[in-house]
């Protein structure tokens, strides 16, 4: 991949980014922290890449450290925003008058 | 092992990298988000199977043993953590994830030595530099959450000419990896890095904390899309500049509902004018009420807003308010949850808080939508809240929190405080609605108190 094409993937992720993150609903800003944070948890395939390819054993050391940190990052991350979401219930249907098989 | 050519990786990380678009855009209603959730976590293991089939792996057993160790760390870490410690656990999880990146671009230096094209030197500085800033602003902002140091603003003798200092031999060391490719001068990045990391996040007081945690994590995204140049991995990329927009919009959103400038928040200690008040107990004369009482207002009530802040979080009171709601709701009063975009310790915090006490979404209005509202509430229960409901945003001009855009309580009928004294909140300064006739206050501890007015409106 050139660098030019890098960059254009780049800006159009700028425009996707900002436009689907701003229709997130204010009610879920911490789930779209923890998740987002999750998400740059794939740095992860960077580390492991790099752990692969190690030419040293001090290289191998820090890049296995790094996979570790990635790993904390990534799993840790959509763990956590799973366990929020799960709490995330609406009113039961008689509650709230507006079922959710009605207005056929 | 090499199972896959090139074409089928490439494809092969775009389908997870629209995983990861996917996993935000269900974040748009409470409904689909937590699939979106699932379908972000498919897109992270594709992309890691990938990664193993992609190319041929040395170490394969040290590779596995060491994601093992650290999903052995973060499982039990995410599954034990309490709701009101979320902001330390983002804090730390984003520390941890601008770490690695910092590292990995750093490798990349030792073995990139090849062919180091001009524009991947400028990545690898980028990343190595701003990841460490964001791993150890991050493990400062968890310090702070935790408690173990003081949340106040730490202003160091001299801190404003070290950080300008620390941030040009940073900017230079920068240049000169770029010139050199020197594996040296990156190691020296790495540890300005860190210390400018120290020194931005220590002068900050805690109330400002949220606008903190969204800003490193924009850092964090940036560092990886930085380092998916350097590897040039579109996934990373892709998944790194989605986290740096949502990081940057949530920064924009906090600093917004604090009626403060970003710059403001992190530099704002340094020029003089920090959120560190005074903490003096007031002694005018204020309106006190018992638990009865309040039962009684809120008995005849038709409608009752709750304004809950951290208050309330601290003194594990989310469970005793929606059963107070539960039970005006049986008696036919309409409830409603105002929400301050800066209730809490991070963007949307009380929300959190709040759904883990099962009080149903619909129920929680954010601040423009409830404004209006509050015109026609007969009660409003503020709980552990105070800076958020202050006047003084509006009135006074010399406040540490003029601007800021606050819930418009004073519309209310009644408004009653449930506070622990009469000690003001973070911002230091005193509340006029305390002293309004309309105002009346019930001291205690949000849990206990909230429970005995439960008590005495089951006894109505």
């Amino acid at each position: 991949v050139t660098g030019v094409a890098l960059l254009a993937v780049f800006v159009l992720a700028v425009f996707v980014g900002f436009e689907v993150v701003s229709k997130v609903s204010t009610t879920l800003h911490t789930p779209l922290m923890s998740g987002a944070n999750a998400i740059h948890g794939i740095i992860l395939v960077g580390a492991v890449i790099v752990a692969g390819t190690a030419e040293s054993t001090l290289a191998l050391l820090v890049a296995l450290f790094a996979v570790v940190l990635a790993t904390v990052n990534l799993v840790g991350g959509f763990v956590v925003t799973d366990r929020m979401l799960e709490m995330f219930k609406g009113r039961a249907p008689r509650a709230s008058g507006r079922g959710t098989g009605d207005a056929r | 092992v090499k199972l896959l050519s090139q074409n089928w990786t490439e494809i092969a990380y775009l389908a997870a990298a629209v995983c990861f678009i996917l996993a935000l855009k269900g974040l748009s209603s409470p409904k689909t988000a937590r699939r979106g959730n699932l379908i972000g976590a498919a897109g992270a293991l594709l992309a890691l199977l990938v990664a193993f089939a992609s190319q041929e792996l040395s170490n394969l057993g040290a590779i596995l043993a060491a994601i093992a160790i650290g999903s052995v760390i973060a499982v039990p870490a995410a599954r034990r953590v309490q709701m009101t410690q979320m902001p330390q656990l983002v804090a730390l999880f984003n520390g941890v994830g601008g770490g690695a990146a910092a590292l990995v671009a750093l490798l990349e230096m030792t073995h990139g030595s090849t062919d180091p094209a001009a524009g991947n030197l400028v990545a690898i500085a980028f990343t190595v530099l701003v990841g460490a800033v964001s791993f150890s602003g991050s493990v400062v902002t968890f310090a702070k959450l935790q408690e173990l140091m003081t949340t106040r603003p730490v202003i160091m003798p001299a801190a404003r000419p070290l950080m300008i200092g620390g941030l040009a031999a940073a900017v230079a060391a920068a240049v000169a990896v770029f010139a050199t490719g020197n594996l040296w001068l990156g190691l020296l990045l790495l540890a300005l890095g860190l210390a400018l990391g120290v020194m931005l996040v220590l002068p900050v007081g805690g109330a400002d904390v949220p606008i903190v945690i969204s800003l490193l994590n924009a850092f964090t995204g940036l560092t990886v899309a930085a380092g998916g140049f350097v590897l040039q991995n579109t996934l990373l990329l892709v998944a790194g500049t989605l986290v740096g927009a949502s990081g940057t919009i949530l920064t924009r959103l906090m600093a917004a509902a604090m009626g403060r400038s970003v710059t403001g928040v992190l530099f704002g200690a340094l020029r003089g004018g920090s959120t560190a008040g005074s903490t003096a107990v007031s002694d005018r004369p204020v309106r006190s009420t018992g638990p009865d009482d309040v039962a009684i207002l809120l008995n005849y009530a038709r409608k009752v807003i709750f304004v809950p802040g951290y208050g309330l979080a601290v003194a594990q009171a989310q469970h005793t308010i929606r059963e107070l709601a539960d039970v005006l709701e049986k008696k036919g009063i309409e409830v409603l949850y105002a929400i301050h975009p800066v209730a809490g310790r991070m963007p949307g915090h009380m929300n959190v808080l709040l759904a883990e006490a099962n009080v149903p979404y619909e129920a929680l209005r954010e601040m423009d939508e409830v404004n209006p509202e509050f015109k026609t509430a007969d009660v409003v229960l503020v709980v552990g809240a105070n800076d958020v409901v202050n006047p003084a945003a509006k009135t006074s001009p010399g406040a540490p929190i003029y601007g800021m855009p606050i819930l418009e309580v004073s519309d209310a009928q009644q408004v009653i405080f449930l506070k622990r004294s009469m000690r003001p909140g973070f911002a230091g300064i005193e509340n006029e609605l305390l002293y309004e006739p309309k105002t009346s206050l019930l001291f205690g501890d949000a849990k206990e108190s909230l429970t005995k007015v439960l008590g005495a409106l089951k006894a109505l």
